[in-house]
């Protein structure tokens, strides 16, 4: 069966494991002809190099063939197309569309007018669940398992999506969530009320210190400038979040910090050194969990 | 309906065939007609206001002459004076009383507070999943965000 993704909450916590087995198979085995004969369309409505990539790799090494654009300019939609209109044609086409949108609910739309299943590789500040997908597989990799552990999320809790949709996805698991954000850029209360309901214990922190040292997984995110009202105040936390080697002296050896990337000035350089730093392998998991739900969309697995 | 609301209603012309809108909480009496277009319709039109209701302290009251609302239109209403009472009239006669409710799926009757988000700049329908019919909770389909009812605009 054909399925489209275009919200993490799309899937099952039973399909999330699925996709995960799937992409610990591709792990093993990346280059494979699944794809043989299938036409994948990469629509980039706004560039995002690192993930059109991720996916245009994915989509090679099973054998697919691409079609696309890497940028709206390029595109149809400069014309003033509608997006009803460009996904209709392009859906004449290819067998999958994977699109990035500027615009929230964009890739619903998509998936509602095209006759191929959509997946969502961004749209505006919403969704992005193949990096949702890509950080438990992250987690399950580096800690043996899923179930009751200790995630920290760290920097923008308030505007970043990745860690929206990941509190969302792991909330399958009874973890305990630790919040670390200054006050601009707190949790926002949905989300602790979506705790609440769901039973999820939670602690919220104000400062990136040694409470850290409990941690299994350490989440950190990028603290935007354009963020910030007052620049006085970005230019205090800037530096009050950002995650230093002589931090991680008493953290647990299991312990991982991951980043969905690029990253600024959170994490010191000094610390991609540490055994712990995780978020280039984590990038390159993104490879085999696409790889896994663009197989999985096209009913193919 | 007591007798003294009863009289009340007397108060504003009885009509013969149409619709009657009633216990509309004041403040929002002339929101409910602007959303109905009453100023565009051509038929009789009756409005009170401010008139005395032993439940809302004061009502407001819309008649309407030969007009049935479809269920649309009524749906519209639900999201703002959701307990407003909506009575068809057939020859002086209430013939079916219609008590208002929101459904679980608002399709193209509000618009998405969220300036980014897709609706706003498609031609297209609008969608909103009712999270919560007390607290008027909605979420948008397309861009998921969940607003209260203050953040939307009614189309």
């Amino acid at each position: 069966m054909q399925k489209s993704l275009v919200s993490i909450t799309d899937y099952s916590k039973e399909e999330m494991l699925r996709i995960l087995d799937y992409a610990a198979e591709f792990e093993k085995n990346p280059n494979q002809h699944i794809l043989d004969g299938k036409v994948v369309a990469t629509l980039f409505f706004e560039p995002s190099t690192r993930t059109r990539l991720s996916f245009e790799t994915a989509v090679n090494r099973l054998g697919g063939r691409i079609i696309g654009f890497s940028d709206a300019a390029t595109s149809s939609s400069s014309k003033g197309e509608t997006l009803k209109d460009t996904i209709k044609m392009v859906s004449n086409y290819a067998d999958l569309i994977v699109m990035r949108h500027p615009l929230e609910g964009a890739a619903r739309y998509a998936s509602e007018v095209a006759k191929v299943p959509v997946i969502n590789a961004g749209d505006g500040s919403n969704q992005h669940p193949t990096q949702t997908l890509l950080d438990l597989y992250s987690i399950r990799k580096t800690q043996g398992r899923l179930n009751n552990l200790n995630i920290f999320m760290v920097g923008d809790l308030k505007y970043g999506r990745t860690v929206h949709s990941l509190l969302m996805a792991m909330a399958h698991f009874q973890p305990t969530y630790h919040f670390i954000a200054p006050e601009e850029l707190k949790i926002p209360a949905e989300y602790k009320q979506f705790c609440d309901e769901q039973g999820i214990p939670y602690i919220e922190h104000k400062e990136l210190n040694e409470n850290i040292n409990d941690a299994d997984i350490l989440y950190m995110t990028r603290v935007q400038r354009e963020r910030f009202t007052d620049l006085m105040e970005y230019e205090k936390v800037k530096n009050v979040y950002t995650l230093k080697s002589k931090m991680l002296e008493n953290t647990r050896d299991n312990m991982r910090i991951l980043h969905p990337l690029p990253r600024v000035t959170e994490i010191d350089y000094d610390v991609d050194d540490s055994e712990k730093a995780y978020y280039f392998d984590q990038a390159l998991n993104g490879l085999y969990a696409r790889q896994a739900v663009i197989s999985y969309s096209l009913g193919l697995l | 309906m007591s007798n003294t609301e009863n009289k009340q209603v007397k108060i504003v012309a009885a009509i013969k065939d149409g619709t009657v809108i009633d216990r509309i909480p004041s403040d929002k009496l002339f929101k409910v007609a602007s959303i109905l277009h009453i100023e565009e319709l051509s038929d009789q039109v009756t409005v009170g206001n401010n008139l005395e209701s032993q439940e809302l302290g004061t009502k407001g009251i819309i008649k309407v002459s030969d007009k049935f609302f479809n269920s649309k239109d009524i749906n519209k209403i639900a999201l703002i004076a959701p307990n407003a009472k909506l009575n068809v009239i057939k020859d002086y006669v209430v013939v079916e009383k219609k008590t208002l409710h929101l459904p679980s799926i608002l399709e193209d009757i509000v618009k998405c507070g969220n300036p980014n988000c897709i609706t706003n700049h498609e031609p297209m329908m609008t969608r909103f999943h009712v999270e919560d019919n007390k607290t008027l909770t909605l979420r948008c389909h397309y861009c998921e965000r969940v607003m209260s009812g203050d953040d939307v605009k009614i189309l």
